[in-house]
């Protein structure tokens, strides 16, 4: 074993409009060949800042300190990537680390084919002539699991799926064969069940390939599915440098320690969910429920004479009156199309949607805007759902001004303040504008202003998905106990099933528009009858180096079995 | 909860807030420079324009005064420091009563065209429709036609033949309006567009506003952040329409205003015989004016971006860390950032830091 790269007192600074900003402190680590090494820590901890300085990625602005010393593979070359010339940076990237990153869309050109892009890293590094480039190019893309490399080496990245794509950024990567591979958060941007597959692909890029791997993620299961050591990293400095049986045991740092308490597991909620099943009234299944959808279809208007796209296609469910349901599926499954559906900005094109007693198929917006004051919604992105240039206080009582409640924002303000006590945000944030917040407390501004108006019905669309998982604990024990307080009924969406379970009182799963499978959050976790919902769930990792080992093979098993 | 170790955000101070004084705070180098030397020549400019009757020594139609004629085609002298012209006018006094004519025609073609093209881009992009596709369609073929027919065009519609000085401005305006309309109606068309697709609006849908609430609440104030830079090169443009149309003869009678342009056209053919005067004042004036624009337009647009935006360096390891969402529920600091320091998809806390999403 050799060390790969040595980060010794690693430094780094930004100067930005507001001054100078100490992004990473003093920071030292050391990556050995054939490892994999996981930088965790929440949004603004310097991680993603200390794996781009690996390859000497960062902007004008950054003034380093320290030192990085990178070694080939053949251990005859060092450079510390901090002092070395232009030259020879272009030199050591890929050849000697490789990058992959985050949104595998967007580190693709859409102008080239995939074949010239990987020959293009070929080509900058060494007199390779075109024949052996396109063979070394087929060979690698079938070795990250592409189908057909031959033909497919002449295909545009539109041409391959998110999860494919990805496996091409990782081909590129792989290419030149370099000692150190760094992973930006290379699973974020996809869905948890090609997740796991991108995460096999990366176990095999280190046990066949031989390659180190920094591994940036927030995600403390794809840490204990793939990593060897952690270093947790908090405010710029590593807090914690573990191998990762020993941190996930038995986590030294107090940051560790709330970290990996705020992690969501699937099957703490089912408790919650009985408990309050046992509280319901007896002649609540008989009461008028709040949603009610028979075979509900949503096609979305194709171009110029082209057939639509059907979103959403023959699904039945109800919401009844103070019941959380959690809808739950991959991107593209419809999820959010049935939500905007229900607050009536999608339109319904077939079927039966019946929303507080209104059939929202071929309603009017003039007959809905009443009943739009029973309804609440909350966005997924708390960043963008402010308008910017109006305080908290007049976002949250714009509600209460459309309807009439009160004339203008400032009557309205005790009723403001109301609404932020019971978010938990003291009264003075009114004042603030929303980009001086932070997410998780704009979400719960967010909460507040979906619930001024008291609404029978909240649809709540990935309300915790943009948050870091610290903050997500937070907002979702919110949610729960606002649940409770206020006993609205709500539609939850989210592609988490640990976050749905959580709060939810029925799961639903969906499946390319469909609803594959309904039921309490033990009968739809505890044991799935749906193969899809069976599969979601093995792949989905927890937060255990060891429990994840054995999923790992259960899910292996599940995929053989189809 | 936490929040009772909440510090106070102090309020941001006026000039920080204020458009172009937060710009020029902002601003490092070269680029500040380019603003400073903008600023000061646009304030000359403007000063001039105001205090034209203190500052020319004669009035922009005088030919003659107690001692007599002025002569025609004189070379600066003490009495004339810039020399007289052909129809025997002192070309100082006409540069500088010609700075208040330039700025009306910028004032009234940027109204006019202000007024039209954002009420038009905000109804085409928020309603869309048939009215979107003619509206672009129409503005699209305006874009054909090169600017300065249009304006001879307008200028004989307007003043039919005759040129005072309100024909003359309006006629300029006129048709730099009708080419700058489809400037402003793309630009806030594109960001209405942009902007109805952003989740506030939706979130104001779904509270159930009307569209007049949406589009003025929410949509008309975020739309219209990126009209001063076009403003400043609009003017710019304005100026040399007006002068090009002088030059050609369709601007304004020397007697009813001054105007460079014109003076210009008059002073053709003193080049060939060496007065240099007649035609090089004039000249310089609309250079010094349209660059002084043009110098702050382009700085403005470069400190917009933070791509282009200088900073300085900072030394190693300066800086404070950080502060990030540890505490549940998010991080207790909040930012000092200001509606000109957000950009889209990022924010800004305590320290500047800037937390992508």
């Amino acid at each position: 074993m050799s060390t790969v790269v040595d980060i010794r007192n690693l430094g780094v600074s930004f100067s930005t409009d507001a001054g100078a900003v100490k992004a990473v402190d003093d920071v030292s680590l050391s990556v050995q060949s054939g490892e994999v090494l996981a930088i965790v820590g929440e949004s603004g901890s310097g991680k993603t800042v200390t794996a781009k300085t690996i390859l000497g990625l960062l902007p004008e602005t950054a003034t380093t300190r320290g030192a990085v010393i990178l070694t080939n593979r053949e251990g005859t070359r060092e450079s510390d990537i901090i002092t070395v010339s232009k030259q020879r940076l272009r030199e050591v990237r890929g050849t000697d680390v490789a990058m992959v990153f985050q949104e595998p869309s967007t580190a693709l050109n859409p102008v080239y084919t995939v074949g010239w892009q990987i020959m293009e890293g070929l080509r900058a590094h060494g007199d390779v002539s075109k024949q052996e480039a396109r063979a070394k190019a087929i060979d690698i893309l079938g070795r990250v699991g592409i189908p057909d490399p031959e033909e497919r080496i002449d295909h545009y990245p539109h041409q391959f799926s998110g999860g494919q794509k990805q496996r091409i950024v990782i081909a590129m990567a792989l290419v030149l064969n370099p000692g150190l591979i760094v992973a930006d958060e290379p699973t974020t941007a996809l869905d948890v069940t090609v997740q796991a597959e991108i995460l096999d692909l990366l176990r095999r890029c280190r046990d066949e390939f031989g390659s180190a791997i920094v591994l940036i993620t927030h995600n403390m299961g794809v840490v204990a599915d793939l990593a060897d050591r952690v270093a947790v990293m908090y405010q710029g400095v590593v807090v914690e440098e573990a191998d990762v049986h020993t941190l996930f045991a038995s986590p030294q740092a107090d940051y560790t320690k709330k970290l990996l308490a705020a992690v969501p597991y699937v099957g703490h909620g089912t408790v919650k969910a009985a408990e309050r099943a046992a509280a319901r009234p007896t002649n609540w299944l008989e009461q008028p429920p709040v949603v009610e959808a028979k075979g509900l279809e949503i096609t979305y208007p194709g171009r110029f004479g082209r057939p639509g796209f059907q979103a959403v296609g023959g699904v039945d469910l109800v919401i009844r009156p103070g019941e959380v349901l959690g809808l739950v599926g991959e991107s593209g499954s419809g999820k959010t199309t049935i939500g905007r559906a229900i607050a009536g900005l999608t339109k319904v094109t077939g079927g039966s949607l019946k929303v507080l007693d209104a059939e929202m198929n071929g309603i009017r917006e003039r007959n809905f805007r009443p009943l739009r004051s029973r309804i609440g919604f909350v966005f997924q992105d708390p960043a963008s759902s402010f308008n910017p240039l109006l305080t908290i206080a007049e976002c949250v009582a714009e509600p209460l001004v459309i309807h009439g409640r009160a004339k203008d924002p400032r009557a309205a303000r005790a009723r403001v303040d109301e609404l932020l006590e019971a978010v938990q945000l003291p009264k003075a944030y009114g004042d603030r504008y929303p980009h001086e917040l932070s997410g998780g407390q704009r979400q719960r501004a967010s909460l507040a202003r979906s619930l001024a108006l008291e609404p029978e019905l909240l649809i709540a669309d990935e309300p915790t998905s943009a948050l870091d998982v610290s903050v997500q604990a937070r907002v979702l024990e919110l949610f729960a106990e606002l649940q409770r307080e206020f006993g609205f009924a709500s539609l939850f969406i989210s592609h988490d099933l640990a976050v749905v379970d959580l709060v939810a009182d029925r799961i639903a799963v969906l499946y390319h528009g469909r609803l594959v499978e309904e039921g309490t959050g033990i009968e739809v976790l505890g044991s799935p009858v749906d193969p899809y919902t069976q599969r979601l769930l093995a792949s989905l990792p927890v937060p255990d180096p060891a429990a994840q080992a054995e999923r790992r093979e259960e899910l292996r098993r599940l995929r053989e079995a189809d | 909860m936490t929040a009772a170790s909440v510090t106070a955000v102090p309020k941001r101070r006026l000039r920080d807030r204020l458009p172009v004084v937060h710009q020029l705070r902002q601003s490092v180098g070269l680029q500040r420079g380019m603003l400073v030397a903008g600023l000061v020549m646009l304030t000359i400019f403007i000063l001039s324009a105001i205090f034209a009757p203190l500052l020319a020594p004669y009035g922009f139609a005088q030919r003659k005064n107690d001692a007599g004629a002025f002569g025609t085609q004189q070379p600066p002298s003490l009495e004339h420091p810039f020399g007289t012209t052909v129809g025997g006018y002192d070309v100082l006094s006409r540069v500088i009563w010609g700075t208040q004519t330039a700025i009306l025609v910028i004032i009234i073609a940027v109204l006019l065209s202000i007024f039209i093209g954002v009420a038009l881009g905000l109804y085409a992009g928020y309603f869309g429709g048939w009215v979107d596709r003619v509206l672009v369609v129409v503005f699209d073929a305006i874009y054909a036609f090169p600017s300065l027919l249009l304006a001879i065009v307008l200028s004989i519609v307007i003043s039919g033949g005759q040129s005072n000085l309100w024909a003359g401005v309006l006629a300029a305006a006129g048709a730099i309006t009708v080419v700058y309309i489809p400037q402003y109606f793309r630009v806030i068309r594109a960001e209405t567009v942009r902007i109805k697709a952003e989740a506030y609006v939706e979130s104001a849908k779904v509270l159930g506003a009307s569209n007049s609430r949406v589009v003025f609440k929410h949509v008309f104030r975020n739309a219209t952040r990126t009209l001063p830079l076009i403003i400043t090169l609009n003017s710019s443009e304005a100026i040399l329409t007006m002068a090009a149309l002088g030059f050609l003869g369709f601007g304004i009678e020397p007697t009813a205003a001054a105007e460079w342009g014109y003076d210009l056209n008059k002073a053709q053919s003193d080049v060939t015989s060496g007065i240099w005067w007649t035609a090089l004042f004039p000249g310089l004036a609309i250079v010094f004016t349209v660059l002084a624009i043009t110098l702050v337009g382009e700085s403005l647009n470069d400190l917009a971006d933070p791509r282009l935006r200088g900073r300085r360096r900072v030394a190693q390891a300066a800086g404070e860390v950080a502060q990030t969402s540890v505490v549940p529920g998010g991080a207790l600091y909040a930012g000092p950032g200001g509606l000109a320091g957000l950009e889209d998809g990022e924010t800004f806390d305590e320290h500047g830091i800037e937390v992508k999403r």
